[in-house]
């Protein structure tokens, strides 16, 4: 969990000359690990010029694994938020036995690989699986089509906004919701006029976070995912398939996007942290 | 997405799109309803990508001509092995065209989709096609490799995927321990291969990935490859490549299959049915000769024989007693391939 005791700054540790050399060693290697890659993604994407890139972004199986993707953000994040709001608040406004179990096992999905997260799916409705039978006689499809993509998206992305969340909530404590009981406000009057709007920004925070992770997990959703060309590939799996049929500039094209979103997410949680960086953290209080 | 603001009725709104998505249920998010028989999903090994492609383009023009309907055939590709665990755990394939018959025995004795006798449903031992495993090697062979013992020469690096989820590296496997076999019996092959597999620094899942890391990253010095593949990395790649044909190879038979139980369940067991036997045809077997996969066909045979390179090929049969007895020798859990593969 976040530390809530600020930590000394950095300028008061008398170090002559280590500074900037530490500056420097954390420009390139910043330079070298993600510029660069970076560079080469949309360098590559665009290897053959412009319209082969969009042609290869209008391509039909570009354009479901687009669609995919996106269908299966659309579910999971929320899902994830209504969840991460539910478990900070258990966590955060009451206390109960087994409180630090239940944060752990939020911080479960953290802690073991992503295929782990993609296989209990398939040892669960696979065929051979737990509830296999049943599924395969009812013709009830989840591994291999979208819920199971869903469900392997929903277990990799499950700590994010829960995780953003318990800190500031525990931070904030409950004395303005229990004011506003005491004024005679209901159980979801107090939750929607003190609790909410005093998370929303942290809430946003985590959903920005899930969701980039949501739109570009590789891992859990390969497992699950039966790679079916234009049915069950996701955008990253889309620019594996491509990468493997020797379609370079379809893939950098795929991957550009991902790339993209990943910019797009970074900008906006800068301007997050530095407009909001009170509300997201109680602990970080400028 | 920019200028997103937080406001209450934006948050109703979600609240209504999770409330929508919950009342949906599980089922209702399954894809689409069961095919109509229109859609055939074919799951195949990993270099057959783009055979399939112009196969399914021809079948789908022939399906339309000969019934006027359209058709769609959707493609998996992976590691053979990795694909019939796939199919196994429920994907839904119609039809699978897999790299060795062991893979799709697997298939029949685990999930039962189809009988444990389907290799003797089509011709020729249900493999319309056949090719063998070469050496790919930078152009100008640098490094002087042209038979087995070349391979295990100090320094020299290979790169072969992993026989446990691919079928072409299982071929691959069993034509060097053949070339072992042939060169001083059983104990010598195992000390052949033993040595082999420590000159491969990573073991790829496919034989894609396999080539990949060669042609594309630069991964060691000489790839075992399918004869196809090593064609096609030459045709995408430019001619920094050289094909060496050892003394000797193995036969290679990737097997075609139809899943009875899953065509009954979408109603495409005709559209399956004609699918396969398409490709014994002489349009199809033709196709097959362009992305040198070797035609049964007499025509389409002759007509591409000058591409392959006749050198002894053993059988699975003969040599290693077939694909049942040689799969659990060697590949099982604890067979030969555990035994001597020690990853570095």
């Amino acid at each position: 969990m976040t530390a809530v005791t600020p930590a000394a700054p950095i300028s008061r540790i008398r170090l002559p000359g280590i500074a900037p050399l530490l500056v420097l060693a954390s420009v390139a290697v910043m330079g070298g690990l993600v510029i660069l890659p970076l560079i080469t993604v949309f360098q590559s994407a665009f290897a053959k010029g412009l319209s082969t890139y969009l042609a290869a972004l209008k391509d039909p199986d570009a354009q479901a694994a687009i669609r995919l993707t996106l269908i299966v953000a659309a579910i999971a994040v929320p899902l994830n938020a209504a969840f991460g709001i539910a478990a900070a608040w258990c966590v955060a406004k009451f206390e109960f036995r087994g409180k630090s179990a239940l944060i752990t096992l939020i911080d479960l999905p953290f802690s073991f690989s992503p295929v782990v997260s993609g296989l209990v799916w398939v040892l669960l409705f696979g065929a051979q699986g737990w509830f296999g039978d049943y599924l395969v006689e009812h013709d009830i499809k989840i591994i291999f089509a979208l819920p199971g993509l869903v469900l392997a998206t929903i277990l990799v992305t499950l700590p994010f906004v829960a995780r953003e969340l318990i800190p500031l909530m525990q931070g904030q404590g409950s004395d303005e919701e229990a004011a506003a009981l005491t004024l005679g406000a209901s159980g979801f009057t107090t939750f929607w006029k003190i609790t909410l709007p005093n998370i929303r920004w942290a809430l946003l925070y985590g959903v920005l976070l899930c969701n980039a992770r949501a739109m570009g997990e590789f891992g859990a959703v390969s497992v699950v995912s039966g790679h079916i060309r234009g049915q069950t590939t996701t955008l990253p799996l889309h620019v594996e398939v491509l990468y493997n049929d020797y379609d370079f500039v379809g893939a950098f094209a795929a991957a550009s996007l991902l790339a993209s979103l990943g910019l797009v997410t970074l900008l906006l949680k800068t301007a997050l942290e530095w407009r909001h960086a009170g509300d997201l953290s109680a602990g970080r209080k400028r | 997405m920019s200028h997103f603001k937080i406001t209450r009725r934006g948050l109703v709104g979600a609240g209504a799109v999770l409330g929508g998505a919950a009342a949906t249920g599980l089922p209702g998010l399954a894809f689409g309803a069961p095919a109509l028989g229109d859609t055939l999903l074919n799951v195949s090994y990993d270099p057959t990508r783009e055979l399939y492609k112009d196969i399914n383009g021809a079948y789908a023009a022939y399906w339309k001509g000969k019934t006027g309907k359209t058709i769609t055939i959707n493609q998996s590709h992976g590691g053979s092995g990795k694909q019939a665990r796939s199919v196994i755990d429920g994907l839904q394939a119609d039809v699978v065209t897999l790299a060795l018959a062991a893979d799709i025995d697997e298939i029949a004795k685990r999930a039962k989709l189809l009988p444990a006798n389907w290799q003797s449903r089509l011709p020729n031992n249900s493999t319309p096609y056949t090719s063998t495993v070469v050496f790919l090697v930078k152009k100008g062979n640098p490094w002087k490799i042209h038979d087995w013992p070349d391979l295990i020469r100090p320094g020299i690096q290979i790169i072969s995927p992993n026989p446990k989820t691919s079928g072409g590296a299982r071929w691959a496997y069993l034509a060097a321990y053949a070339y072992g076999l042939k060169h001083g019996g059983d104990a010598a092959a195992r000390d052949y291969i033993t040595k082999l597999y420590k000159q491969a620094p990573v073991l790829p899942t496919g034989a894609r990935d396999a080539t990949t890391a060669f042609a594309q990253r630069g991964l060691g010095d000489v790839l075992l490859s399918w004869e196809n593949e090593a064609y096609l990395t030459i045709e995408e790649f430019g001619p920094h490549y050289d094909i060496v044909y050892p003394s000797q190879s193995i036969l290679a038979e990737p097997p075609v299959a139809l899943l009875d139980k899953n065509v009954d369940r979408h109603n495409t067991r005709l559209l399956a049915e004609g699918y396969l036997n398409f490709l014994y045809s002489p349009q199809a077997q033709d196709i097959i000769g362009k992305h040198h996969f070797r035609p049964r066909e007499a025509k389409a045979a002759a007509k591409y024989a000058a591409g392959f390179k006749q050198i002894p090929l053993v059988t699975i049969d003969d040599t290693f007693g077939g694909w049942t007895k040689a799969q659990a020798r060697h590949f099982a859990d604890g067979g030969v391939f555990d035994q001597i593969y020690k990853p570095s």
